[in-house]
């Protein structure tokens, strides 16, 4: 849920001076918050991921027991009537169960000629509906978030979100502040070495009287190849994954539709390396007039076996 | 923004996950019925041959793939470990290449086993060549293989 402030939020701007200090300390103990589960990491086992490509579609397939997938994700976004911008978040994504992941975002953003800002976390928790496979294996979404509404990272679009949204200066679009509850129905479907995924979006802002905002994120994919080299290689087609994925809003409760709403299609490609790292890469564009022309996306993960392991090691458990 | 108090929460329950996540370990009693998981296998699934029976590197790129995605819980030479079990047992050298496939596609969600249909099917046919090329193992006492060092 994005809205336009009013001007009379400038009143309590701080001096330009006490801006820059206040942005160092934050961004300091940001970055603190960032490092401490970067050093439980460490302790972990490192292990071969093979991830979907998709950065804004999920699949059903979840982060496996006890292992930690640390994230970094940029968004590089074109503004009209504005300045462009550089949204980023990390992820921390652990698996509890076979049957249930648990994630934490942190968000930010630079816009051009403006300034740089922490924008919020997002705890997100994703839950395997059916134990075993099927043709369309359903996963439950919850999501809670807090942000502010200069958040750019463009992680969903849902509602009526548009690209004169993000026109706003952040120092007046950080007064918003947004707590949104946040469900999806990832449906997804693997064949033939191709991966199809659903994901119906459906948001609750729970600060004020707003209605559900609606959208939705398809996307398809296959590795290059099916079979796996019998020797370890970087190159191999069987590390590469590519697919493509769309994803829009679809208005709220009071008008849903494609009215005023905002859609894109981007190819992805993810690139499994031995070496533990993913890299994924998705250009995307907007297919209307209410979005943004292009948004550039890419992302590097390293997934870590044994951190659950590891963490009870630290506690003094076996 | 985060008050101190919304992240001491959040946490909390990263940490809850972590510690729920410690008690999925499997249990040396449940190694048994988690071998039993293989006898639910559909007669369909069973009956199924792996098409990369005669490909000579189906059992190296089978090891390779157990390595990447396999070894943390099964262990380095699928002796079993703390979270899996071995994969040397009777149980699991007497099942056909189908029943390995189905198992592989579907995991034991309930026990902690994830599901690897994100694989592609070529490469579960790759890990259970692998799997069927281990040299069987008299079946250890679960409890007495726990308490190895």
């Amino acid at each position: 849920m994005r809205r336009i402030l009013s001007p009379e939020l400038d009143r309590n701007q701080r001096s330009p001076a006490c801006l820059q200090w206040y942005l160092q300390m934050r961004l300091s103990c940001n970055y603190g918050f960032l490092l401490a589960p970067l050093f439980l990491a460490a302790l972990a086992i490192p292990a071969l991921a093979q991830e979907s490509p998709y950065i804004v579609t999920y699949d059903h397939y979840l982060e496996e027991p006890g292992s930690l997938e640390v994230e970094y994700f940029s968004t590089f976004g074109t503004q009209r009537g504005g300045n462009d911008f550089h949204a980023f978040w990390a992820e921390f994504e652990y698996g509890a169960t076979a049957w249930w992941t648990t994630e934490v975002y942190l968000d930010g953003q630079t816009t051009f000629g403006d300034s740089t800002l922490f924008t919020g976390f997002r705890w997100e928790n994703r839950i395997r509906l059916l134990q075993r496979e099927h043709v369309i294996n359903p996963v439950l979404y919850l999501e809670y978030e807090q942000t502010s509404g200069a958040d750019k990272i463009l992680k969903e679009v849902e509602g009526h979100d548009v690209e004169s949204d993000y026109a706003v200066p952040n120092a007046r679009a950080r007064q918003e502040h947004d707590h949104e509850m946040e469900t999806k129905l990832l449906l997804s479907s693997t064949f033939n070495g191709w991966n199809i995924a659903d994901n119906t979006i459906a948001t609750k802002n729970l600060t004020g009287g707003n209605p559900w905002e609606f959208g939705y994120a398809i996307g398809a994919s296959r590795p290059l190849a099916l079979k796996a080299s019998a020797r370890r290689c970087s190159f191999c087609p069987e590390n590469f994954i590519a697919g493509v994925e769309m994803y829009g809003g679809l208005g709220d409760r009071h008008s849903f539709g494609l009215h005023d709403t905002s859609h894109y299609l981007a190819p992805v490609v993810a690139w499994n390396l031995p070496s533990d790292w993913t890299l994924r890469l998705s250009p995307g564009f907007g297919l209307n007039d209410t979005s943004h022309r292009f948004l550039l996306r890419w992302g590097l993960s390293r997934e870590f076996s044994g951190f659950g392991s590891a963490i009870a090691r630290l506690l003094g458990g076996h | 923004m985060p008050k101190p108090t919304t992240s001491l929460t959040l946490f909390f329950l990263f940490a809850l996950a972590v510690s729920t996540a410690q008690t999925a370990r499997i249990a040396p009693s449940q190694n048994i019925s988690v071998y039993a998981e293989l006898n639910k296998a559909p007669s369909k699934a069973i009956a199924r041959r792996n098409p990369l029976e005669k490909d000579p590197d189906a059992v190296a790129a089978g090891a390779k793939l157990f390595d990447l995605h396999c070894a943390e819980c099964h262990g380095d030479m699928a002796e079993g470990g703390k979270k899996a079990p071995s994969l040397h047992a009777n149980q699991v050298q007497q099942a056909t290449p189908g029943t390995l496939f189905w198992l592989l596609t579907n995991g034991v969600v309930r026990r902690g086993m994830p599901v690897w249909s994100k694989l592609p099917e070529p490469q579960r046919w790759q890990l259970v060549s692998y799997i069927k090329s281990l040299s069987p193992a008299p079946q250890l006492d679960p409890d007495s293989r726990q308490s190895r060092p």
